[in-house]
């Protein structure tokens, strides 16, 4: 017994002090675990300042700097969906960083200019179709080239997508239906491919890993994320719809009330440089960079090829559009493709 | 009561005196504050009063001093215990009342957060109250169990119903941030949670209904094939008991999302399994597996082994002299054990449902990977929280809906098991052997045991086989990259930790090896006040305890953030903050286990010792303890293993410096590398087989008899017992 109060009070003890270095900055990111060791790195080994950094999803993130928004213990959220990002921005718990967006393509600085500079977009990927190309063989059905084809009657419950309820991968889908059709034909469009789908899952990335294992033979999702599995092995196939797509776009923000805040603005710096976002392609993320000068991988999807759409971020992104649309999605396709 | 007293007012003194109220920046174990203990910052109590002038200081030492005083002077007991009573009710609130106000006022200024100053002062104010108490009888017997008592009210009361009221009070919050009953009493109603259609035609049910369901059939799934593995263990001879016991115990220790993963590769559309019935025998590939059965048959496989554990216990301490008695009075084996044996049995049962309807109801992971439109309240929380419309007022609705269920499963439980007594282990001579089962009954646990042992099997040889492969389900030529890349370690200028892994694997080991002896002592201690000890508020006490276990956590991890990120507990970001959600999370098992195991304990055995003149602690230490050894044993590994593999409740506590494993997996997983998160279930999985081990020789196996016997066939009482029989009938 002695022994064992012994062993807690020592291991107590190494977990209680921790020194606090002189220049620090604490990260939460979003995107993919070697793309975000491979940020921390780099930054380290330009400006010497420590980072601690943990990785959390977009949506964890953002309740967690919510949480915490009276003593905030995060100075930079980086990486994932805008959305998230620009919802913080308007509920006031991230700030401006003054940098300068002159060198970046126009959806990376329109982030910026919707939230008053609080974000700004470091990379955007496109949404698509990706089908497992074996599983669409052995059962003779051809390949979809737009949004509308997924409406066909053949691809009966082969179709996965995610709940907007729950992902932003699929609410990104919808805003886009939205935006491509107009609101009453997107939504009857949507309940037609609803009778095709098998599941609405939770997450946004989970229906390509799905198609990728053939567990579903069409799903929907973002392009950088299909590509990803593509070059893992997987005999994922990837569609870029005909009628055009929607993006996201990936950003950045300094937490309101950081501790570090010139450290913090480094990193925004950091993270718009040309140099660092080429660098992404070494940890097989193939998002496409916002800043002009980075180069892009060759296996990216090539937005100049796809038809995007102008997406409109202050719209869709807002709460009200965004409560009204998924209300109706509950009302008009979830409901309805069941019977 | 004197000297008892005395300690604490000295402990008291070394609070005020000498620790630095306030928490200080470089660790309080690092003793950097005692080097210039006059700053501001470090100052204790007294000196931050007589330096700083902090007026607001003066009355915990006042009321210290007097508290001496009267310790000093040779008056009446009675009146002695109850000025300690009133002293230290009155110091304990006024250091509770600074630490809050203080915040906010200007008339107070502080420093923020509290220190060990705060918490020593705090804790000796609570035992001079509770010494007190104990003298007047008014809770508990004597100064140790009162102080016990005292001790976990406050710990729960702190972390759990604290941080907790932050999340549920928000059920109640209407958009523009009012408060009121009204729009609460509509949601928590209304058919999105308790709708019944799928019983009537209809498409689904409210994930309450779904998950109550779900909670009742994995209750009576895991505890009938729990008590199945418990008593071939125990009752049978068969021959690989030894590894069937390291199987039950497998899905315990496995990371989540990986028992729903290699269901998917063996059941799926493109799962192995489907593929052979496919060719075989033509049945069509469907996805049958995605939905309730799936969610099924991945809770069962991943909590039997929690029943298995409460049960073993249990079924080892029925005593085998009553089932003796029952065979002596002719009746056969399958009556014993149907009359005599089971009922004896009743507490382990129904602790072990109760086990496996909250675990069910909170379990997040399966419902996650397997769910598929199957809505339940767990996996609703969590969006309702982080999904793309950021609910947390619908949240802690569903969270209060799960609380119901869960207070209901406990009513009834507790009214089943009534007042009836099941003890048999008592200190008298008991020297019997173990009925054996019954041949068909026997056959019963078998035929459904050994099936779910070897279906255990291959669900594991697959985790492995994918830990070795380079893409899991797809691509099956053989490599070692996922544990290079995961655990790796560099040679070439001494020794250096290269692999991803590492950080997050020795920060988890840490935390799990300190959590786990501090849960299962509070767990059990809670236990033994339960059963043994009889004060007012019993039953709210015993409910408080089971409160953060019922609660999913998703909520426990937000409630945490909202309640210590800010003083006067300011936690967040330390390795502490996960310890103490662990400890208070898992404590209810080590207190289900405890509860079982000692209602089987007669009490004569404390009393013999109690009148011997040893005190509560002694008759603790030297009597019960030793008798409750696998309760200890289960629930050391149990919270051991929890801190390892829990999810939900650590994604928002992780930090840079604090990461743990399951936090990193699921980041794999959510990336699709699959194969180096599978690796490093495969680690942990090694891990905790070799902790469990070590456990188990560390605690020991307790002798409740000569020793474990089983009475394998019909030898020795068929001839007793038969012959008379036929001699009749002669």
């Amino acid at each position: 017994m002695k022994k064992l109060i012994g062993t807690i009070i020592i291991g107590l003890s190494l977990i209680g002090g921790n020194a606090t270095a002189a220049d620090k900055l604490n990260v939460v990111c979003s995107a993919e675990q070697p793309w975000c060791d491979l940020m921390a790195k780099g930054f380290e080994k330009q400006t010497g300042i420590d980072v601690s950094m943990v990785r959390k999803s977009t949506g964890e993130s953002l309740a967690q700097i919510r949480a915490e928004a009276a003593n905030p213990k995060i100075d930079i959220w980086w990486g994932g969906t805008g959305d998230p990002h620009l919802i913080a921005a308007s509920e006031d718990l991230t700030q401006a960083s003054g940098i300068d967006t002159s060198d970046l393509l126009g959806w990376a600085v329109n982030m910026s200019t919707i939230s008053e500079g609080k974000t700004v977009g470091i990379y955007a990927g496109a949404l698509g179709v990706a089908y497992n190309r074996e599983l669409l063989a052995e059962k003779g059905l051809k390949a979809p080239s737009c949004w509308k084809d997924l409406a066909d009657v053949s691809y009966a419950k082969e179709i996965q997508v995610a709940n907007p309820n729950s992902s932003g991968t699929a609410y990104t889908e919808l805003a886009t239906f939205v935006q491509l059709f107009g609101e009453d034909e997107a939504m009857s469009l949507l309940a037609e491919i609803g009778k095709n789908v098998n599941q609405y899952t939770k997450s946004g990335s989970a229906p390509s890993k799905a198609a990728a294992r053939g567990e579903t033979t069409i799903s929907i999702g973002f392009m950088h994320d299909m590509v990803t599995l593509a070059s893992s092995g997987f005999p994922l196939e990837i569609v870029a719809p005909c009628e055009g797509t929607g993006y996201e776009v990936g950003a950045v923000s300094i937490i309101k009330g950081a501790k570090n805040l010139e450290a913090a603005k480094k990193w925004v710096e950091y993270s718009l440089n040309a140099d660092v976002q080429s660098r992404s392609v070494e940890v097989e993320s193939y998002q496409v960079p916002s800043n002009s000068k980075a180069t892009v991988a060759p296996e990216s999807p090539d937005l100049a090829s796809i038809k995007l759409i102008d997406y409109d971020f202050a719209t869709y992104g807002s709460t009200e559009t965004r409560e009204r649309l998924l209300k109706r999605w509950d009302r008009d396709v979830k409901n309805v493709a069941k019977n | 009561m004197n000297k008892t007293a005395t300690l604490w007012v000295a402990i008291g003194f070394l609070g005020l005196l000498f620790l630095p109220w306030y928490s200080v920046d470089t660790g309080f174990w690092s003793f950097q504050w005692a080097l210039a203990l006059n700053n501001l910052e470090n100052a204790s109590a007294i000196l931050q009063s007589v330096l700083y002038g902090r007026g607001w200081f003066s009355p915990p030492i006042i009321l210290m001093v007097t508290t001496a005083g009267i310790l000093c002077l040779r008056t009446n007991q009675d009146n002695k215990a109850k000025q300690l009573i009133v002293i230290g009710a009155l110091g304990l609130g006024y250091v509770i009342a600074h630490s809050f106000l203080s915040l906010e006022s200007e008339l107070l200024p502080s420093n923020g957060a509290v220190g060990a100053g705060a918490f020593v002062t705090s804790f000796a104010f609570l035992f001079l109250l509770t010494t007190g108490l104990a003298h007047m009888r008014q809770v508990g017997s004597d100064a140790f169990i009162t102080g016990l008592i005292g001790t976990i009210i406050v710990l729960v009361a702190t972390f759990v119903f604290f941080p907790i009221s932050h999340v549920l009070i928000r059920a109640f919050e209407y958009p523009d941030g009012s408060l009121g009953i009204v729009r609460f009493l509509s949601r928590i109603l209304s058919g999105d949670v308790w709708g019944i259609s799928c019983f009537t035609g209809g498409d689904h049910c409210g994930p309450a209904i779904n998950s109550l369901i779900l909670a009742v059939a994995t209750g009576i799934g895991t505890t009938a094939l729990g008590l199945s593995f418990a008593l071939i263990a125990t009752r049978t001879q068969f021959r690989a008991k030894k590894t069937l016991r390291i199987l039950t115990v497998l899905p315990i220790i496995t990371p989540p999302f990986v028992i729903g993963l290699s269901l998917i590769l063996l059941f799926g559309r493109a799962g192995v399994v489907t593929d052979w019935l496919n060719i075989l025998f033509e049945i069509e590939k469907s996805r049958w597996l995605y939905g309730f059965t799936g969610v099924y048959l991945s809770q069962l496989l991943s909590f039997t082994p929690i029943a298995f554990l409460v049960l073993i216990g249990v079924v080892e301490g029925v005593s085998p002299s009553m089932e003796e008695a029952s065979l002596t009075m002719r009746a056969n084996r399958w009556q014993t054990f149907s009359n005599v044996s089971l009922p004896l049995m009743k507490p382990g049962l129904a602790n072990a449902f109760l086990l496996g309807f909250i675990e069910s109801l909170a379990d997040f992971g399966n419902p996650l990977v397997l769910g598929g439109d199957f809505n339940v309240l767990s996996t609703e929380i969590y969006f309702a929280i982080v999904g793309a419309v950021a609910d947390t007022s619908r949240a802690a609705v569903l969270g209060i809906a799960l609380l119901t269920l869960t207070v209901a499963a406990f009513l009834i439980q507790r009214r089943w098991l009534g007042n009836k007594s099941y003890t048999s282990v008592t200190g008298k001579g008991d020297s019997g052997q173990h009925s054996g089962l019954n041949p068909a009954l026997k056959w019963a646990c078998y035929l459904t045991s050994i099936p779910w042992a070897i279906f255990t099997l291959i669900i594991y040889g697959m985790i492995v086989y994918g830990s070795f492969v380079s893409l899991w389900g797809y691509d099956n030529s053989f490599t070692l990259k996922h544990y290079q890349q995961a655990f790796g370690i560099d040679f070439r200028d001494g020794m250096f930790l290269s692999g991803s892994a590492w950080d997050s694997f020795l920060t988890t080991i840490k935390i799990a090896s300190l959590a786990a002896p501090l849960t299962a002592l509070v767990g059990l201690l809670t236990a033994y006040l339960l059963v043994r000890q009889n004060f007012k508020g019993k039953s709210v006490f015993e409910f408080g305890t089971m409160l953060s276990f019922a609660i999913p956590g998703t909520v426990v991890g937000i409630s945490y953030i909202l309640a210590f990120n800010v003083p006067p507990i300011e936690l967040t970001g330390t390795g502490l903050i996960l310890i103490i959600a662990f400890m208070f999370r898992n404590m209810p098992v080590g207190v289900r286990g405890g509860i079982a195991a000692l209602s089987q304990l007669d009490k004569s055995l404390d009393e013999a010792s109690l009148m011997l003149g040893a005190t509560s602690f002694t008759t603790l230490r030297r009597v019960i303890t030793p008798l409750m050894g696998p309760a200890i044993l289960a629930a050391l590994i149990y919270s051991f293993v929890r801190a390892i593999t829990s999810v939900s409740a650590v994604i928002f506590l992780v930090s840079a410096e604090h990461n743990m494993a399951t936090s990193f997996i699921v980041g794999r997983v959510e990336n699709g590398e699959f194969g180096i998160a599978i690796a490093y279930s495969v680690v942990l999985i090694l891990t905790m087989l070799a902790a469990i081990t070590f456990l188990q020789m560390l605690v020991g196996r307790r002798k409740l008899r000569r020793e474990n016997r089983v009475s394998d066939s019909n030898r020795i009482y068929s001839r007793e017992i038969e012959q008379p029989i036929k001699g009749t009938a002669l």
